[in-house]
């Protein structure tokens, strides 16, 4: 682990020092010329990222980088995962370790600018929880006054649990664990009274508790937490063809295309809009540089955004859509127009 | 027509010449290598600047708002960067600091015994030797830390081993005096008494050397630093209030406390480092010809004597530089606190480069600081195995 560390910290000395002809594009042909997508993905997030027991990795930031491959190569399967700790993911983009990083980031001003990033859209809109042990009666966040809590370093979560604790006046003791997972099995062992991470992680790590019902979820909610995918700051055409791979998902929900209909969609719609999404009528997919079928690969390979959160995040965590509904149900997910 | 002709001569000479073949050689490779330094640190700020992102160490005077739970200074999220990584810095030398002295002793007393002539005490020796020598020292350390958090109970059903001093998984507390004047002015004689010992000790080597007389200079300083030490408590007014961990709420307030991370990593650190110490005390008391020890006895030494004025002096001559690389080898190994959650210097430098993203400058630092760390490690040992060295006849 260290060592890995190490060794990003190196390379991106050593990458930056040596890719001295960066250019606008050149991400988008270097996975042209290798052939697949290098995402930097989680450790393990049961419904965002994680590996399955026979390695496949699955999840809804797991999807997004497929439907960029299928958007870019044409092929949903010429995707490659690596895992990331909080830690190690900004650095591990920056030096080019991987293309696109698809792990539940927190779209934040500075990570925007002084990090380097570019953040293409969010995928999934959520909020910072805690979660305590159901023996140990607390049923609000403002009673954990003098708690010892476990956290990730290198997160939103680390400031934004500094910044509630300061702005109740209450104090706590951060108990720091790069690796997530080691943190979570420190927090069930009894060494922290409080886990905090955003809502959908504590549901998902929840589920990895000896017994999940000795834990419980606090109501409140204390920060907002846009995740997204996020790009090296100056790879416009790249951010571009991710960005619009989010929307063209979102587009083919609202629109009720799915991966299992959507042949019959590209033959008989009469909608402009879906003809145009399809690469049947326009040039949508010149503009970005790919194929015009593009988001077609997309939809048929991957599926929609309703398909994806579907057999991700509801049926491994059981979440809701909740803000992350369409905006016709009352969501946040608005795609811009595709035209 | 003469003119060519010298000069061609000077030429040919100079190719003939070793010096100029040497001079050009060590010209050709200072400018090579001075050319790659510039090459690579131009092209890191160049591509730094296209993908935007930010350069420089201002980012240390900015608010860290993260929060540290172990802090030898005062620290709190409105504290800078800059003020952090001091944080972790003074972390990292308090458990370096600790673990050389414990595995030195540790080292010591196994290292003798490895040696004993009792066969149980040598063999138990080279077990605990094998045994923590032979395990990574990461998977020693996370061993360490998932047994203190699983076998420890919770703070409210915690173990009061002794009257106040409580074992849990929020670590071990123990009661330490309220905070007194005298404490520091205890602090102050303590610190004078030391120079004192120093002085007597430099009179009673001379005198001994004048006359031949023998003056107990250990006992004296030790009477000379605790009765000092003892007058000004009573006279700052012998305060007796003591801060006693009570459980309040989630946790213990009040008192001292080791936590988990801490005692795992000094645990680890300690045993670890203290086999390879043992085997270097073993191969320094081998070293020493036995023919000394017995003529050292036969010259009507006591066994304590000759152990300290005979054997240890020469053994130390070859314990020293392989002691300088383990005492080292700790510290470097500290930085494995990022495994268990100790607030070292690198776990903090890796939480800054990551909410500033300014990997470079975080990395420059620390590996500018454990340098540092180590050069002085290495001079204070070289000047000790110098001065140890002298004493050769």
């Amino acid at each position: 682990m260290k060592s890995l560390k190490l060794i990003v910290g190196g390379t991106i000395a050593a990458t930056a020092a040596l890719s001295t002809f960066a250019m606008a594009g050149e991400t988008v042909d270097s996975i042209k010329a290798k052939g697949y997508v290098q995402c930097g993905a989680n450790t393990a997030l049961a419904g965002f990222s994680a590996p399955t027991s026979e390695g496949k990795w699955e999840g809804l930031d797991i999807d997004l980088c497929h439907a960029v491959a299928a958007a870019i190569l044409g092929d949903a399967s010429k995707a490659r995962f690596t895992p990331l700790t909080a830690a190690q993911r900004f650095t591990a983009l920056q030096s080019k370790e991987v293309d696109l990083l698809a792990r539940n980031t927190t779209w934040t001003l500075s990570r925007d600018t002084k990090v380097g990033l570019n953040f293409a859209g969010v995928n999934y809109y959520d909020g910072q929880g805690f979660m305590v042990a159901k023996a140990s009666g607390i049923t609000s966040a403002t009673e954990l006054d003098g708690a010892t809590v476990c956290i990730e370093p290198g997160t939103t979560t680390e400031l934004n649990l500094a910044d509630y604790f300061r702005a109740q006046g209450m104090s706590f003791e951060p108990v720091v664990i790069e690796n997530a997972v080691e943190a979570v099995q420190t927090f069930f062992s009894g060494r922290c009274d409080v886990y905090t991470t955003d809502a959908s992680g504590l549901a998902s790590y929840r589920q990895t508790a000896p017994n999940p019902d000795d834990f419980i979820v606090l109501p409140e909610i204390i920060s907002k937490e846009p995740l997204g995918p996020a790009v090296r700051h100056g790879d416009e055409e790249f951010a571009d063809i991710v960005r619009w791979t989010h929307i063209a998902m979102l587009e083919a929900e609202e629109k009720g295309i799915t991966s299992a209909n959507v042949d019959t969609f590209k033959k008989d719609s009469k909608d402009p809009g879906v003809q145009r999404l399809l690469g049947t009528t326009g040039d949508m997919g010149k503009a970005l540089g790919v194929s015009d079928d593009w988001a077609y690969n997309v939809i048929k390979q991957v599926g929609n955004y309703g398909e994806s959160f579907d057999r991700n995040v509801k049926a491994k965590l059981g979440l809701e859509r909740g803000l992350n509904a369409l905006w016709t149900d009352g969501g946040l997910m608005y795609p811009a127009p595709i035209r | 027509m003469s003119e060519p002709l010298k000069s061609r001569k000077r030429l040919s000479s100079l190719i003939y010449s070793e010096k100029a073949r040497g001079v050009f050689a060590q010209i050709l490779v200072t400018g090579g290598i001075a050319f790659i330094a510039w090459y690579l640190i131009s092209n890191t700020f160049e591509n730094l600047a296209n993908q935007g992102i930010a350069t420089g160490y201002s980012f240390l005077s900015l608010e860290s708002s993260f929060g540290i739970s172990e802090h030898m200074i005062e620290f709190t999220p409105a504290d800078s960067y800059g003020r952090a990584l001091m944080v972790g810095f003074l972390n990292t030398m308090k458990v370096s600091f600790l673990g050389i002295i414990f595995a030195t002793l540790i080292g010591f007393v196994v290292g003798v015994s490895r040696m004993s002539k009792n066969w149980i005490l040598s063999r138990i020796a080279a077990v605990y030797i094998n045994l923590f020598r032979n395990i990574p020292v990461l998977l020693q350390l996370i061993f360490w830390y998932t047994l203190i958090n699983n076998a420890l109970p919770s703070p409210k059903r915690a173990l009061e081993v002794l009257p106040d001093v409580f074992f849990s998984n929020r670590g071990v507390l123990f009661p330490v005096p309220a905070e007194h004047p005298a404490y520091f002015w205890m602090g102050v004689v303590f610190v004078i008494a030391l120079v004192g010992v120093w002085l007597l000790r430099r009179w009673a080597l001379a005198h001994r050397d004048r006359t031949g007389q023998t003056f107990p200079y250990v006992w004296a300083g030790l009477a000379l630093v605790v009765v000092s030490v003892f007058i000004t408590y009573l006279v700052c007014g012998a305060p007796t209030e003591m801060s006693t961990p009570v459980l309040k709420g989630f946790n213990f307030k009040g008192g001292a406390k080791l936590s988990p991370e801490f005692l795992s990593l000094l645990i680890g650190l300690t045993l670890y480092t203290s086999t390879y110490i043992a085997d270097i005390v073993r191969s320094g008391l081998l070293s020493v010809p036995k023919g000394q020890e017995e003529a050292s006895t036969d010259l009507g030494l006591k066994p304590s004597q000759t152990l300290m004025h005979v054997v240890l002096p020469q053994a130390s001559r070859v314990m020293i530089p392989p002691l300088t690389s383990q005492y080292l080898n700790l510290t470097k190994n500290s930085s494995l606190a990022v495994a268990v959650g100790y607030p070292d210097l690198v776990s903090l430098s890796n939480t800054t480069m990551n909410q500033t993203g300014q990997a470079i400058e975080a990395i420059s630092i620390f590996m500018a600081v454990y340098l540092g760390i180590s050069l002085v490690i290495s001079l204070f040992m070289n000047w000790y195995n110098k001065k140890m060295a002298l004493v050769e006849r």
